[in-house]
């Protein structure tokens, strides 16, 4: 492992922290917005949390 | 070099086995368990996955999956493989790998460590990862989409009702041990009602005040429900608040049922998603934790390895070891539900089709070990007390001094000062017939814990694992009763349009009150029956995760079949040719049995001649009528299970037949190949 890859690490863990928790699910989809519509309006970060606990809830995502 | 360091593997591992089973001393480190279940993991993952994976899937990195070609930026999101990997553990993780072992460790230590090894190993992973991988190729398809996709529509509608059955028997079997963990105890009562104000406050600021900022949000809940934790033991010290928290079960089981109710109408954001994310923050966090202090305790595992209650004669359910430690521990070796969740959110995840290794093996490897651990956690008590705690008065005898000498003429001695002074210590009135697994998994990992990291919180502990197992136990009924709802609404759909559209508030109401009422009627039986309803509902459930194990593995053969790869049918067929077996034979004993501690109709008309001659005491009396239906109805639902099971083989059998004989079969449903490259 290099030093440079050694110095990244903190900003990777916290990058990784951030995913696995879906931290980030709103920026992530602003840039998938961004690149894919262009021309419209993106959602409000309200607005976008509420319709993905919507959709999550919606089928089978906890078990036993 | 390499080859080397796994012969080291396979001979660690079975060096271990083999210093398990000829074990001869009183106790036995439960590091050679660790030891042996690491080695026989790490060899089922390298070996047996990767083969499967090339041979039997045939994955292909080079075929772009439904994450790349259909990516909206929101479901289908090509992910990476470890963030993958943590999303589907913790949906696939929830409080049944606790509870199984922990019932199961009635046999001994060593079956339900046995089972859950080579049921994983063998079966769960493989089912996980095929149905992970089916799914992936078919855009993220159901299971039930699948069935009907690549079988028809006989195996479509089993899945179906499977899932609707298995929903209510999962969340009448956890909300019973959350009652039972919650009787007559204030500090567990308090802390658990205290998680409920904090999950709408933890959903109110990741709406209102910062959206979706998940990761702070979840810390403060975190705090807050430690708090909660330290806040019930000050509570159970106050003279008059006590009382308000010290209830009996019924009432606690009316509570569960209109928790579960409400939890069902109000809208997720409120209580159902901020209750997930703490809930998963609290699982992550005690698995390590757990892991980490069982590696330094390395506890002595003070359970023989096996008992006398092989027999069928055990305590905390009756019945032999075959089929019975199969159907007790299924999360953590085999678990049917597992292949809904591989088969909705996650495939739609997958970067590469390569990752399925990983993702559909290597979670349920680790849900494996969080039932080895909650093995451990059980067997490192004294056998006495952990008889003693999980014993229902009905078998054991209803006072202290009835227990202790029922449980010590067993071999395993006990005394009424030794069980006072562990209530003592942690914190709870009594410890006695604390039935449903969820206490005495608590005394043994605030045993562990304190142990590892410093002893003197023995209560604050205990009451921590309670809390924690109540809070995912509470989630999973939120959203069992949820999806439960969903496809309720859905059939009701056939029967009239209006009552199909999942956001019409009469539709909602009149769906929820059905499945609620459904487990609810369960769960309250279960808190009525003196035997402790563990004893009849955890078997059912077993079968009917089982039967859903058994649909998934349907599924896969008939596709793998289907594909010309009879050759290696074997993959799926093997673990469901078991599956089979020991559902039906759990069946046929639990329907047909003479005793009373295993077959339903025997205990319903044991519990009818008493009745009949006056031999029950009045207050037993009045619930027996309806002890006596609930004996014949769940014996009408074993075999209906069963049936279901039976049909599905029949059809895949069927299907199977077309092939051999060359005759046409639905054609695949697998979505086209689309080169990665071309994206």
């Amino acid at each position: 492992m290099s030093f440079a890859t050694l110095r990244l690490l903190p900003r990777t863990l916290w990058r990784f922290i951030r995913a696995l928790s879906r931290d980030d699910a709103y920026s992530a989809y602003l840039a998938h917005h961004a690149a894919t519509h262009p021309d419209t309006p993106p959602l409000s970060a309200r607005e976008f949390y509420l319709r993905e606990q919507e959709r999550k809830w919606s089928g089978v995502s906890r078990c036993c | 070099m390499r080859k080397l360091l796994w012969a080291c593997v396979a001979l660690i591992g079975a060096s271990a086995l083999g210093g398990i089973a000829l074990n001869r001393g009183e106790t036995i480190n439960a590091m050679w368990i660790v030891v042996a279940a690491v080695c026989v993991y790490a060899l089922g993952y390298r070996f047996y996955s990767a083969w499967i994976a090339a041979r039997v899937l045939t994955v292909d990195d080079a075929r772009a999956t439904p994450a790349i070609r259909l990516n909206n930026g929101r479901d289908f999101v090509p992910t990476h493989r470890w963030i993958v990997f943590g999303h589907h553990f913790a949906a696939i993780a929830g409080p049944g790998p606790l509870i199984g072992p922990t019932l199961a460790a009635q046999f001994g230590f060593l079956p339900g460590t046995l089972w859950i090894l080579v049921g994983a190993v063998l079966g769960g992973c493989v089912q996980d990862m095929t149905i992970l991988f089916l799914s992936t190729r078919r855009d993220g398809r159901s299971l039930g989409q699948m069935a009907r996709d690549e079988l028809g529509p006989i195996g479509g509608y089993a899945a179906i009702v499977g899932t609707l059955v298995i929903m209510l028997i999962l969340i009448a079997v956890l909300g019973l041990v959350v009652v039972n963990a919650m009787k007559h105890s204030p500090w567990a009562t308090a802390t658990v009602f205290a998680t409920i104000p904090i999950a709408v406050l933890i959903g109110l600021y990741l709406r209102n005040i910062r959206p979706g900022r998940v990761l702070e949000a979840s810390l403060i809940g975190l705090a807050l429900l430690l708090l909660a934790v330290v806040g019930g033991g000050a509570l159970n010290e106050h003279e008059t608040l006590r009382t308000w928290f010290d209830l009996d079960g019924k009432p606690l089981a009316w509570f569960v049922i209109a928790y579960g109710f409400i939890a069902a109408v109000l809208p997720v954001w409120l209580l159902l998603a901020p209750r997930d994310y703490l809930s998963t923050f609290l699982k992550l966090g005690t698995v390590l934790l757990l892991a980490i202090a069982v590696v330094i305790m390395s506890p002595e595992i003070k359970m023989p390895a096996v008992t006398q209650f092989i027999d069928g004669t055990g305590p905390i359910f009756g019945g032999a070891i075959f089929p019975f430690v199969f159907i007790t521990i299924a999360c953590g070796a085999i678990s049917g539900f597992h292949a809904l969740v591989a088969s909705g959110t996650t495939p739609k995840l997958i970067g590469t089709e390569s990752d399925v290794r990983l993702i559909g093996y290597g979670s349920m490897v680790l849900e494996s070990s969080v039932a080895i651990m909650a093995m451990i956690a059980a067997t490192l008590l004294d056998p006495g007390v952990f008889f003693a705690i999980n014993s229902s008065p009905g078998i054991v005898g209803a006072s202290a001094e009835a227990a202790v000498s029922t449980i010590s003429s067993w071999g395993f001695p006990v005394t009424v000062e030794q069980m006072d002074r562990l209530a003592q210590d942690m914190g709870e009135s009594t410890l006695f017939a604390r039935t449903g697994g969820a206490p005495s998994l608590a005394v043994g990992m605030a045993s562990i814990f304190s142990s590892a990291f410093g002893s003197g919180m023995l209560a604050v502990w205990y009451h921590f694992a309670i809390m924690f197992e109540a809070v995912f136990i509470l989630t999973t009924l939120d959203a069992g009763t949820r999806v439960g709802r969903f496809m309720l609404q859905d059939a009701l759909g056939h029967v009239w349009k209006p009552l199909g559209r999942t956001s019409w508030y009469p539709s909602v109401l009149i769906a929820s009150a059905l499945v609620v009422a459904g487990w609810g009627y369960f769960l309250y039986i279960g808190v009525v029956d003196p035997n402790g309803g563990i004893n009849i509902l955890w078997p059912l459930f077993g079968i009917a995760n089982q039967l859903l194990a058994g649909i998934a593995l349907c599924v896969a053969t008939g596709i793998i079949i289907k594909q010309g790869k009879l050759r290696y049918a074997w993959v799926t067929a093997a673990p469901l040719a078991w599956i089979a077996l020991i559902t039906t034979v759990a069946t046929w004993e639990k329907v047909m049995s003479a005793d009373p501690r295993v077959g339903f109709l025997a205990a319903a008309e044991q519990l009818a001649t008493k009745l009949a001659t006056g031999a029950l005491p009045p207050e037993q009396a009045a619930v027996a009528p309806q002890l006596i239906f609930n004996q014949r109805l769940d014996a009408a639902l074993a075999l209906l299970l069963t049936a279901i099971l039976w049909v599905v083989i029949a059809d895949t059998a069927r299907v199977s037949w077309r092939v051999a004989r060359g005759l046409p079969v639905l054609p695949s449903s697998e979505a086209p190949a689309v080169p990665v490259h071309a994206q």
